[in-house]
């Protein structure tokens, strides 16, 4: 009987195959056209439509929107706009957030004094653990609350699947996929999202792409630190007499540039390693909506900033005991971490860095949030992290060390070209299930980086020799 | 793992394993839900973009993420909910244009519908892009009777002038159809009620069954006695059919595996 039953299914595939063979028209699409006719059938008996007016503006709206001539200079605009207003909307709350953080990391620190705690876990806590926390905080939460609200706005309001649509001709030059363009905009708030984000990316081939280019836009981790050295380039190393505006642009003008060292890699890795026609987009527009307040603001603040911040917070607490056993570790006079910082150094400076920058983004690869105040932890030699200081503080401490316009521009070309942090590369193998690609995820952005810098660097040697 | 939807119409099926088993094996392995005694599972459906997530929130008044570009729900989410005394777990499937199995998500609606064999599935459609959103709830209807099409944004296609006939839509496809605007709450209530009613009832209409072209026609009827003879009468040799036609081997081998499982040792093992 089972054999027998074997037997019949034998002949039903090479039947099904003579049937298909035979058949004069493709008979899948002939299903999928048939169902089509009737879906189109049903519908004409029950819908009736009224002369749209609503949808003429609608049209003419995105007819602006994906235009070449008003979509590039718009899309640069929102971008600079959204920059823009987290610039000069996070500023005060940052003050007043690490005022209130530092108050209570000082009345924990008279608490376990007066509990009479052992010193050396009373520094720890306070020292190791609860300052890199307020300032990880202080720093990141409000940048970050701003900016996903005004993303997420642009979200909901259907703007995101225009700039994917409009940057996909791009991407096609490219061979990858326009989706990309959204992953890449998730990066921004986060890398690891972006990387995860890349599974509505059908083509395996064009997903390995989006994925580790990822890290080419700064994500949210990285923002304040480049929104620093941009406050120092524009102002001058204490900080002061830059425009917000003039701000804004070189924010503008680093992301722009990781942008296109999206596009540069993603055609050289087309080229090379990941072969291959790019697939056609399927992408539906959404009409414009009226965005929802009561849901960008739940989704905004408390789906992506509480992920992103506790994420980071549960990295930097960790880092911030290693960090401070290195500082306390001395080998002779010096610490570990200045140690460190001093064998690094010669091969940094080569880079236009120090030996202390480049530490300092080694100990980030946990967070990307947490490179700034290690860098003023080892410069400062405390041991801890410094309470949030102002910028003009911040200016004078690295200009005492030596920074001038150069470093700081290099420092801006690192922090946006190096390896991603744990999570991302972390994410990354998850969804390629592959050593290699996170491997190639690791090193593309790392040797770009360095090369830039090392470029930068010699090449301003050169030019002051001469 | 493909497509046993048609187990559902095998008589024997019920008593060689226990198929709520494997429904509950799949439940748990893929989604991690273990259903309680008397809580009906229903899925939602839907192209992209169509207020899924939103139909989701409003029925179950959870807030899970919803935006405004296709393809945001990458993985299913699952909530429960109450309604009059009667308790559901509600599954949110991917967005997609068809049930295919070409693609991941297309793959994994499909599954579900077939595998998880949901009390219910809502497919929620956009109302102002009816006619496409109409294959996907053809293609559906063609796996299960018990569906409930969820004619969402209804406020946008008011605003663009599309008129909507729902009761004319409901005797066509033979099938529940609410009219919906979720992001205002409005017309949950009937859904909800609706979606109990074709949970509970035995007595269920067969829906609306697409006609096919004279040559797919003659190609099924070519492959069917084949299909007929090895399946035997019960299962719904017609859908295997047309899948096969379609090139999807998949469901096929998997019938067969089933089959001669059964032959073996009256002990059928997936």
């Amino acid at each position: 009987m089972s054999c027998e039953r074997e037997e019949v299914f034998r002949e039903i595939d090479v039947m099904a195959r003579r049937i298909q063979e035979k058949s004069k028209v493709d008979i899948r699409e002939q299903m999928i056209g048939d169902l089509y006719r009737d879906a189109e059938e049903i519908a004409g008996a029950v819908v009736t439509v009224e002369v749209d007016k609503e949808h003429s503006i609608e049209k003419r709206i995105d007819d602006m929107v994906l235009s070449r001539r008003f979509g590039y200079p718009l899309m640069i605009l929102l971008l600079g706009t959204v920059f823009w207003l987290t610039i000069i909307g996070a500023n005060i709350p940052s003050a007043w957030l690490g005022e209130i953080l530092f108050e209570m990391v000082a009345a924990i620190d008279k608490g376990l004094v007066w509990l009479g705690t052992t010193q050396w876990l009373h520094h720890m806590v306070v020292y190791g653990i609860l300052q890199c926390l307020a300032w990880v905080v202080a720093v990141m939460l409000p940048p970050m609350a701003i900016f996903f609200t005004l993303f997420t706005l642009l979200e909901e309001w259907g703007y995101l699947p225009r700039v994917a649509l409009s940057l996909d001709h791009l991407f096609y030059r490219c061979r990858a996929c326009g989706k990309q363009a959204l992953t890449m905009c998730m990066g921004f708030g986060c890398n690891a999202a972006g990387v995860v984000s890349c599974r509505i990316i059908d083509s395996p081939r064009e997903r390995i792409l989006a994925m580790v280019t990822n890290a080419f836009v700064p994500c949210n981790g990285r923002f304040p630190t480049l929104l620093l050295l941009a406050t120092l380039i524009v102002g001058g190393m204490n900080g002061a007499g830059g425009s917000d505006i003039l701000v804004t642009a070189v924010i503008t003008g680093i992301v722009l540039m990781g942008v296109a060292a999206t596009f540069l890699v993603s055609r050289a890795l087309a080229d090379t390693m990941l072969k291959g026609e790019p697939s056609t987009m399927i992408l539906e527009l959404p009409p414009y909506r009226m965005p929802q307040l009561r849901s960008v603001l739940y989704r905004s603040l408390w789906e992506r900033t509480r992920i992103v911040l506790l994420r980071a917070v549960c990295v930097a607490a960790p880092a911030g005991v290693v960090i401070w056993l290195l500082a306390q570790t001395t080998v002779g006079d010096i610490s570990l971490l200045t140690m460190l910082a001093d064998i690094l150094d010669p091969f940094a400076r080569e880079l236009g860095l120090d030996g202390a920058i480049l530490l300092a983004f080694i100990l980030g690869i946990p967070a990307n949030e947490i490179v700034l105040p290690i860098l003023l932890m080892i410069y400062l030699a405390t041991g801890q992290m410094t309470e949030v200081e102002s910028v003009r503080e911040i200016g004078h401490i690295f200009s005492a060390q030596g920074w001038d316009i150069l470093t700081l521009i290099n420092v801006s070309i690192f922090c946006l070209f190096h390896w991603p942090c744990a999570t991302t590369l972390l994410s990354v193998y998850q969804e390629s299930r592959s050593i290699k690609w996170t491997l190639v995820a690791f090193l593309l952005p790392t040797i770009i980086g360095m090369g830039i810098c090392f470029l930068t660097a010699q090449g301003a040697k050169l030019f002051i020799a001469t | 793992m493909a497509l046993m939807c048609w187990l559902r119409s095998i008589e024997w099926w019920g008593e060689c394993v226990a198929g709520e088993d494997i429904c509950r094996r799949y439940l748990k392995d893929a989604f991690d839900i273990t259903p309680n005694e008397g809580e009906f599972i229903v899925a939602l459906a839907g192209n992209p973009n169509v207020g899924k997530s939103t139909i989701f929130n409003a029925l179950t008044g959870m807030d899970q993420h919803t935006g405004n570009w296709a393809g945001k729900t990458v993985v299913g989410a699952v909530g429960r909910f109450e309604w009059i005394g009667v308790r559901f777990i509600l599954v949110d499937l991917p967005g997609t244009y068809s049930l295919g199995t070409r693609r991941a998500e297309e793959a994994a609606a499909r599954d579900f519908i077939c595998f998880a064999k949901p009390d219910a599935v809502i497919v929620v459609v956009d109302a102002s892009r009816l006619e496409r959103n109409l294959f996907l709830v053809l293609q559906v209807l063609e796996i299960t009777k018990r569906v409930v099409v969820c004619v969402n944004l209804m406020d946008e296609a008011k605003e663009n002038g599309v008129m909507i006939d729902l009761l004319r839509l409901e005797d066509i496809l033979r099938v529940s159809v609410v009219g919906t605007t979720a992001k205002r709450q409005e017309g949950i209530y009937e859904l909800r009620n609706v979606l109990l009613r074709t949970c509970q009832t035995d007595d269920i209409r067969t829906p609306r069954r697409s006609r096919y072209s004279a040559v797919i026609e003659e190609a099924v009827n070519d492959l069917l006695p084949y299909i007929k003879r090895a399946v035997g009468e019960t299962v719904d040799a017609r859908w295997l059919t047309m899948r096969r036609l379609e090139g999807d081997t998949e469901c096929l081998r998997r019938v067969r595996e089933m089959l001669s499982a059964q032959k073996e040792g009256g002990q059928c093992e997936l």
